[in-house]
């Protein structure tokens, strides 16, 4: 990934910075040019919450590249204590260990190398709530 | 508009096609459809294709294909919509004629995934999804379709079996279908016995990866008349979309787009799901044949296990669901499957579908769907 690529995202995969929908209150994640649920532009500045609960998982077993050392690992849907829903990786669990419904907590990780000479890839996982 | 009618169409069997190249699929599958009509003209070619730009290093496969095929100066370009690219190459063409703009339209869709090297071709299926916020996880196209089926499981207590039973229904279509990749029957215990990709989907739950290229040619109804007696004609399409993650809709276990795009097919063909007497539907993994099957409208959701095991997909049943073997048997080959489930069902309408043939098929639908459910494309086709 080059660099301006992954710099001008990383508040939203670090800090999980979204948009609220003004007029109806909807948060989107990713941020939309619009809000997805009533159409309104008047969004403002949103950090999603760091807690929440597991929707879906799936252990991933054989993964796209760049990833290949890293199974078996866990992607999940969160459902946040908002209600906003995330696609993210969770983390610090062993992958049998994992239930929908678990609480879960927000917590920086690495993601992964951009090869030998790449940059290393931040971001927000969530793990078990302790 | 004027109406439009599918006058031919022609096929390649999807397989690992080593010995083939983009190019060559396409003319074979272009030249069948070519050689059962006499038509004055090719005025324009609109093709379905998803990963050449990765896996082929080519773009402008419009002026590519055109140029192979002999029929330059003819307008040409390609369509990317992922796996729905075929779908949406057929709304184009269909638009094309109906509009008047131009009379015989050759279109479909050509895929040559086997000149992927190392982890390419995973890699460039995955691009259906969002780059910046699902693959940056590591997110792959079977790991999202995984977290679908997870939830479907936990939802609607749906044991695998049920999925995998939807498998051996598919494998035991496709010893009928002479295109097939997979033509050979497998056991509930071949699915459940196979590697676990991405849990719950084990690799039986997957399409295979595959080659191949279908090509249709499109014309005003009023010509196909004065040419043959076995075309058939397009009664209703639309497209529809969704957001690409999942996690952006409202029920990771509704495909919006499928059921916005079923629902406008319908009234523009002025029909109903019951209408319907068989459908190709896209099963990239069983469980996207679930949820296909509920938004589509042949059963309610969390039903698809008790649709399937009551016979109600098979010939005497409800409706004959993908009689090819679809996705899971027929095989895959991302960009051309639309075109080879809209060309399937032109066959079906017309008779011509030998030991696939559904009995006293009138009404037959299509559903071809980009990434995990963020694009669909319903075409329904009505025997004259
Ligand atoms: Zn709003």
């Amino acid at each position: 990934m080059s660099v301006p690529r992954y710099w001008r995202n990383m508040p939203k995969r670090e800090k999980l910075e979204s948009k609220k929908c003004e007029k109806c209150g909807h948060v989107d994640f990713p941020p939309r040019a619009r809000c997805l649920k009533c159409g309104s532009d008047a969004l403002i500045p949103y950090t999603l919450p760091d807690r929440g609960k597991l929707t879906s998982f799936t252990i991933v077993r054989s993964a796209p590249k760049g990833f290949e050392k890293m199974t078996p690992y866990v992607l999940g849907v969160v459902e946040l204590i908002d209600r906003t829903l995330i696609t993210v990786q969770i983390t610090d669990v062993d992958p049998s260990d994992v239930a929908i419904g678990m609480p879960l907590e927000s917590v920086f990780r690495k993601v992964c190398e951009d090869g030998d000479c790449g940059i290393i890839e931040y971001a927000i996982k969530f793990r078990p709530a302790v | 508009m004027r109406k439009v009618a599918v006058l031919s169409y022609g096929m390649t069997k999807v397989d690992k096609h080593w010995r083939k190249s983009l190019r060559e699929l396409y003319g074979d599958a272009a030249k069948n459809a070519l050689s059962s009509v006499s038509i004055p003209s090719i005025d324009a070619l609109i093709v379905g294709n998803m990963c050449a730009s990765d896996l082929s290093d080519q773009n402008n496969i419009g002026a590519l294909l055109a140029d192979y095929l002999g029929i330059t100066p003819s307008m040409a370009y390609r369509i990317e919509a992922a796996c729905g690219s075929g779908g949406a190459a057929i709304l184009g063409a269909y638009t094309a004629v109906a509009s008047g703009l131009y009379d015989y339209v050759l279109t479909g869709g050509v895929e040559k995934l086997t000149d992927g090297v190392g982890g390419n071709t995973v890699y460039s299926l995955g691009k259906a999804s969002d780059a910046e916020y699902e693959l940056f996880y590591g997110s792959s196209f079977v790991s999202i379709n995984a977290l679908m089926m997870n939830r479907y499981m936990h939802l609607y207590r749906t044991p695998r079996e049920a999925f995998a039973d939807f498998a051996v229904l598919m494998h035991k279509n496709a010893t009928k279908n002479p295109c097939a990749q997979l033509p050979f029957e497998i056991s509930r215990e071949t699915v459940l016995n196979s590697d676990m990709i991405s849990d719950p989907i084990s690799l039986y739950d997957c399409a295979p990866v595959g080659d191949g290229a279908a090509a249709l040619i499109l014309c005003p109804v009023d010509l196909a008349k004065k040419i043959t007696d076995s075309y058939v004609e397009v009664a209703g399409i639309a497209g529809a979309t969704d957001t690409l993650n999942i996690s952006s809709r409202s029920d990771i276990l509704t495909l919006n787009s499928t059921r916005e795009a079923a629902k406008r097919a319908y009234r523009m063909a002025n029909v109903s799901v019951a209408d319907i007497d068989v459908a190709e539907i896209h099963d990239a993994f069983t469980i996207t044949a679930a949820l296909s099957v509920e938004d589509l409208g042949f059963c309610e959701k969390g039903r698809f296990g008790k649709m399937l095991s009551s016979g109600e997909m098979e010939a005497g049943g409800k409706v004959v669901i993908n009689p090819s073997g679809g996705l899971k048997a027929r095989g895959h080959p991302v960009g051309a499957t639309g075109a080879y489930q809209v060309a399937e069902i032109a066959m079906q309408l017309s008779g011509k579908a030998d030991r696939m043939q559904a009995k006293d098929a009138e009404i037959g639908l299509a559903q071809n769907i980009g990434g995990s459910g963020s694009s669909t494309y319903v075409t329904i086709l009505r025997r004259p």
